[in-house]
């Protein structure tokens, strides 16, 4: 399928890994990204604590952009993104005389949002669109043995009306249903649903690396190999900031984050440097002694 | 009727005895609520389980419990509905979070909620001259605040915050409402007064993570996240308040850099954050910062031109949103709870509370 692709600011800048793992396994599920380059921040709820109408704004050309590709549907690859552009599409899409001042701020670009864009972070792209049968068809490596463990952050489970959870989309679940899928076993640990702390650290530091490395330990008392994450901003704060949270929660963690594409990489045959894991701060150490087993495993066989 | 099986949550810190689960099976109507439940089974089995309420109707506020993992008033909540939402068949029911336990189901509202609605002055301070009759407002604004005026103060939102899970001297998200609701108020005499010791607070508006958990614990749709982000647009925004927690720092300078870049980049909104490079409240931060920046740079997460350069450039057309925008005399904010949504937009009936 083909999809109108928004990598988000992250993505491209602090954990370029996300994007170029994407890249790679895009074709191996027959997803065509069309990126959007022309799009913008969606303003990571910052810029709507600033100007709610400039951050609506700013959503509705990326929609915009969006519509104007001949994609099915318009990706993202960031929580955040997707909790962001969902509340300025609650907005725009809920009023039309709102919907029509917005649109005439966006007219001199020769841009209009027509209400009604659906934007999919990857996570319910593989589940609603690929599916899970079609993802566990795909599997050349399933990730046996491998214990990974959830970390959804907040954009993207809340809130539950917003985000579209209901009986038929248990979105607060795929991640869940996405391991299984590639063949993991799902570590359940107390952080999973909970805050990175990440949007706080400028603010306040102490109580947004205490979230961190809470939920680090947590996951590392529950035996976890690593952590995946859809939200590059919580890979920030898990990863990049994992060895002052450890200096907070005073405890050695260690515990490696992959991002969602590359722990779907990882299952489709893809080795973990292509994916970009060398760039982590937390070396995915654990990961990689798996892979490297695995394959070692594969060629013993083939030999016998 | 129909059987239900209640896991509760029972403890009782004068026996010095720990916190244990008990099993009760009651009969009742699938539509009858949980509290109905758990009040059928202290007639039934055991006097001693410990539970607060007193409206039965969802109006006083007295019953807010977790169930089966989530916060909501005992009274609120359909038994059907809750088995509906549990893991085995069997509804657990636990006291709220974040406040001391007094007995079983009972938490220590006063230590915690109270003491945090008390400390944002939650009456109206009065504008004068005081007016021979009424005060004259617009309707908007005050339908606008009788969202936040909607809170029965059952400590839901404050059970379940991620930020006052890690400090317990945070605010939190009633108190933030109940704040807006006196901020809001055309009426106030001290809104900016009111606001400066808020964003002055080490543990105040600022230590909001946007978790949404309020949003989704309130019974009465109060939104107190949404009431925290007015807040925010007012204190930063419109009064220009410089905080010593680098809230409004943040957002200013979250907002040139994407005004400048057109998508975010992440180094300079580091420094300028702390009020930019040569800043000497900067010099700490980044040195505190420097080993992780230094460890990214050696795994090529992060390469020196890419910190410095700006390869990215706003497009036009981002930058005449800003000129826009911003150029307007006053901000201009839809508000869904004054505005309603169009009919076509509207939940089928039957989904959401009807009005």
């Amino acid at each position: 399928m083909k999809v109108a692709y928004w990598p988000g600011c992250v993505s491209r800048g602090f954990t370029p890994e996300l994007h170029g793992s994407m890249a790679k396994v895009a074709p191996l599920l027959d997803i065509e990204l069309i990126e959007l380059d022309r799009g913008n921040c969606c303003g990571a709820g910052v810029i709507a604590e600033h100007n709610q109408e400039l951050a609506d704004t700013l959503n509705a050309r990326t929609f915009a952009l969006a519509q104007q590709t001949d994609g099915e549907l318009m990706m993202n690859i960031c929580s955040t993104c997707q909790g962001a552009q969902s509340e300025c599409q609650e907005r725009l899409d809920a009023n039309g005389e709102y919907r029509e001042h917005v649109n005439r701020t966006l007219a001199p670009e020769g841009l209009t949002y027509a209400k009604g864009l659906a934007n999919k972070n990857f996570l319910w792209l593989l589940v609603e669109e690929v599916g899970l049968d079609a993802l566990r068809a795909r599997v050349t490596r399933p990730l046996s043995g491998l214990r990974v463990g959830p970390f959804y952050g907040c954009y993207i489970v809340r809130p539950r009306s917003r985000i579209g959870i209901d009986a038929d989309h248990p979105r607060d679940r795929y991640l869940e249903q996405v391991i299984d899928a590639l063949g993991g076993t799902v570590i359940d640990y107390a952080g999973s649903h909970k805050c990175c702390g990440f949007p706080i650290i400028t603010m306040n530091k102490q109580a947004s690396l205490t979230q961190a490395g809470r939920h680090l330990g947590d996951a590392v008392d529950a035996a976890a190999d690593c952590l995946v994450t859809p939200c590059p901003l919580c890979h920030l704060n898990l990863d990049l900031q994992q060895p002052l949270a450890e200096r907070v929660v005073g405890r050695e963690l260690k515990m490696p984050v992959l991002h969602l594409p590359q722990l779907v990489g990882l299952a489709l045959g893809l080795e973990p440097k292509e994916l970009g894991m060398n760039r982590h701060v937390v070396r995915p150490s654990s990961v990689i002694d798996w892979s490297t087993t695995v394959v070692a495993a594969a060629a013993t066989a083939t030999a016998d | 009727m129909a059987e239900f099986t209640l896991r509760l949550r029972r403890y009782d810190p004068e026996s010095g005895e720990p916190a244990y689960w008990d099993e009760h099976v009651i009969e009742l109507e699938p539509h009858r609520s949980v509290l109905e439940g758990i009040l059928q089974a202290r007639a039934r089995f055991d006097g001693s389980i410990g539970i607060r309420c007193s409206c039965r109707a969802a109006i006083c506020g007295s019953c807010g419990v977790r169930i089966n993992g989530e916060p909501g008033l005992a009274c609120h909540t359909h038994l059907d509905k809750a088995v509906a939402s549990s893991t085995d068949g069997v509804i657990e029911v636990e006291p709220m979070g974040n406040m001391p336990v007094i007995k079983d189901l009972i938490v220590d509202m006063e230590a915690v909620h109270w003491k945090k609605i008390r400390a944002v002055t939650p009456w109206l301070l009065a504008r004068e001259p005081v007016p021979e009759r009424e005060y004259v407002v617009p309707r908007e604004t005050m339908v606008d605040i009788t969202q936040s005026m909607a809170c029965i103060q059952c400590g839901a939102c404050v059970s379940d915050c991620l930020a006052m899970e890690v400090d317990d001297e945070f605010i939190g998200p009633a108190a933030l409402a109940k704040a807006y609701r006196f901020v809001g108020d055309p009426r106030d005499a001290e809104q900016e007064a009111r606001l400066r010791e808020l964003a002055e607070d080490e543990h105040g508006l600022y230590t909001c993570t946007h978790c949404f958990k309020c949003v989704d614990a309130c019974p009465k749709g109060v939104d107190p996240m949404g009431q925290i982000m007015r807040l925010r647009r007012i204190a930063g925004n419109d009064q220009k308040i410089d905080d010593r927690n680098n809230g409004h720092r943040h957002e200013e300078a979250f907002v040139k850099n994407i005004e400048r870049n057109g998508v975010l980049h992440e180094a300079d909104l580091l420094t300028d954050s702390f009020g930019g490079k040569l800043n000497p409240r900067a010099l700490p931060e980044l040195l505190a910062s420097a080993p992780a920046v230094v460890t990214a740079m050696r795994r090529g997460k992060v390469t020196p031109a890419k910190a410095l350069l700006h390869h990215h450039k706003a497009p036009k057309g981002v930058k005449a949103i800003f000129k826009e925008v911003e150029g307007h005399a006053e901000r201009y904010e839809l508000n869904l709870y004054v505005s309603g949504r169009d009919e076509d937009d509207a939940p089928p009936a039957g989904t959401e509370a009807s009005a």
